[in-house]
């Protein structure tokens, strides 16, 4: 099976710097939004670079959404850089109305999402964003798996018309995916091939998903191992071509089950090719303190799940 | 354009699409339009510097931002009254599959409308916004907000107020409609706003007061003043004092009409008040 090799840890979050970076440079439309975060969204060099397109609202959050979605009248593409939960619930309302159900094209990127965050606990552990994001009318909702995707999307999704989520993490994980990678909005990434179960994963869950891969395989179990860096729109067409053969599917993700990937896909299938589901997903719960990997451990977010998962979703196709 | 006698005409004419706008269907919010009806008549036929044709970037011209959206019908007569889209179009207000929605969108392509409102305390922001896209721009033209007193409950208005003065947008004139009422009654009563004057100063403001804001002379001198105190460094303020229900007097001085439409023989009474000018759509 295909292998992938881990070219050295990176944050996701600093692949969002990166590409906002690049953009300065690239695109004078593009601006940027901060509510006090500047350098936990990396967003230090396109504030040095451009400080009049940068725009420091404090902790302010609402604000920071409406005048993102003003600054589009006049052409300009805002990016607003807060964590996640700040990036979503916090400003359901505004999002909502200023910018989806108005058309804006605002950018709102998100960091800090999920258990990853660590030691800050559940009050900034957002593991019900992608579901408020992606039952808003017209909003893409997108999850990247690792820096040099997270880098792609974000200067992808300026060329994007319309409102994007775009939601990424605070720590250091495997950058795996192509440095030159071309970034396809609702295109679905196969990332091995495989013929008893497939796995779709997002964003931390990625690699995962890949180093489950390569232990189902000892055990003889071949996986398919499918990207899914847009949840929203999905790629019905890539999970229902693998799924097909396949005949189960995990879906892993880092977010409730409620809300989340796992039920996207679920509704796919069950339109068209009602299959055998595993969701590899927190539990209808809210996080706590800890290290990364002891919360992804606890809460079932890793290799190890994924692994369970499978072969238990396997069984069911019997 | 215009002498005050035809600003005057125009108003009262507003007055009676607004009040056939909520009779039709029943519902929609008089009390609010009617008292801002000679600021939004003034404001689109003398003191904003428009375009005749709409475009969404608003490049070259002043924009308006309406915050509190509840009053679409003042906004919808004197948009089409000024050109944006057909008048008749006044009488799908509220209607299944109609442009005129409730409370005004930009999603069904209305021209004039610049964001959805409606959800109270957000059009600030967004002004400032487009503000700030006009100095980036090198665009030398206002934004225009209005916003109800009670309104100013909203927190996220104070982030905007914050934000304004800290950052120097003063190319910002937002209105305050201070006619005292709101839903459940009077502001004072509701949850009391103490001195907006004073609030705004404190914030970093620069305030203009129109005491008499249902008289057409006196918004257009307060605006005036208002525009003379932009470019300073500041965003301004203008405290409009009106009462809600204007030009129909059972409707005045009382929250009552804030969202209740008239019935047959209120309408005619209301419209009785207020002979036809310009024509009825």
């Amino acid at each position: 099976m295909k292998t992938y090799t881990n070219t050295g840890n990176k944050d996701t979050r600093s692949g969002f710097g990166a590409g906002l970076t690049e953009l300065g440079q690239t695109n004078d439309k593009v601006v940027a939004l901060c509510a006090d975060l500047i350098g936990s969204l990396k967003m230090d060099d396109f504030k040095k670079n451009h400080p009049e397109r940068f725009f420091q609202v404090g902790i302010a959050e609402a604000n920071m959404i409406g005048m993102a979605a003003g600054l589009t009248i006049g052409g300009k593409i805002p990016f607003t850089g807060t964590f996640a939960n700040f990036s979503t619930g916090r400003v359901y309302d505004q999002i909502r109305q200023s910018v989806a159900y108005s058309d804006k094209n605002v950018k709102i990127c998100a960091s800090h999402a999920g258990l990853t965050l660590g030691e800050d606990g559940a009050t900034h552990q957002i593991l019900e964003d992608i579901g408020l994001m992606k039952m808003l009318p017209g909003m893409t909702v997108i999850n990247t798996c690792d820096y040099n995707q997270t880098k792609a999307a974000t200067i992808a999704i300026a060329e994007h018309q319309g409102p994007v989520y775009l939601r990424f993490g605070r720590p250091s994980v495997p950058n795996f995916t192509a440095e030159d990678q071309k970034f396809e909005i609702g295109k679905a990434v196969q990332l091995t091939e495989g013929t008893d179960v497939t796995i779709v994963a997002t964003g931390h869950l990625v690699w995962e998903a890949l180093e489950a891969a390569k232990e189902l395989h000892e055990q003889g179990i071949s996986a398919e191992v499918i990207n899914i860096h847009t949840i929203k729109p999905l790629d019905d067409e890539a999970i229902l071509k693998s799924v097909t053969k396949t005949g189960c599917v995990v879906t892993a993700e880092e977010h409730n089950y409620l809300g989340g990937l796992g039920e996207s896909v679920a509704r796919v299938l069950t339109l068209n090719h009602p299959t055998p589901q595993e969701f590899v997903a927190t539990n209808d719960t809210f996080g706590e303190s800890g290290t990364p990997a002891q919360l992804m451990e606890k809460y079932g977010l890793n290799s190890a799940s994924i692994i369970k998962a499978a072969q238990k979703v396997v069984q069911r196709k019997k | 354009m215009s002498n005050t006698q035809q600003l005057e005409d125009l108003t009262t004419q507003v007055r009676r699409d607004i009040l056939r706008m909520v009779h039709k269907v029943n519902s929609g919010h008089p009390g609010g339009s009617l008292g801002c009806a000679e600021f939004f008549v003034a404001l689109y036929n003398e003191i904003m510097d428009r375009k005749d044709t709409f475009d969404m970037d608003g490049m070259g011209e002043d924009l308006f931002f309406l915050s509190n959206g509840h009053i679409s019908p003042v906004f919808y007569s004197v948009l089409a009254r000024a050109g944006y889209f057909p008048v008749e179009e006044l009488n799908t207000f509220r209607l299944i599959d109609s442009r005129l929605q409730g409370h005004p969108t930009t999603h069904e392509g209305l021209p004039g409308i610049r964001v959805a409102s409606g959800s109270l305390g957000q059009g600030m922001s967004v002004a400032i916004g487009a503000a700030q896209a006009k100095k980036l721009n090198n665009d030398s033209h206002l934004i225009y907000s209005l916003h109800g007193d009670g309104e100013l409950q909203e927190g996220q208005n104070w982030e905007a107020i914050m934000y304004a003065a800290g950052n120097k947008v003063d190319n910002l004139i937002s209105t305050i409609d201070l006619n005292g009422q709101q839903i459940d009654g009077a502001t004072d009563d509701v949850l009391p706003l103490g001195s907006v004057k004073e609030k705004f100063q404190a914030f970093g403001w620069t305030v203009v007061e129109i005491e008499q804001g249902n008289d057409i002379e006196a918004i257009l001198e307060g605006m005036a003043v208002a525009k003379s105190k932009t470019g300073q460094g500041k965003p301004v303020c203008v405290l409009l004092k009106t009462v809600m229900g204007n030009g129909v007097d059972f409707m005045m001085h009382t929250h009552a009409w804030h969202g209740k439409a008239p019935n047959d023989e209120q309408l005619a009474i209301g419209l009785e008040q207020n002979a036809e000018t310009l024509g009825d759509y």
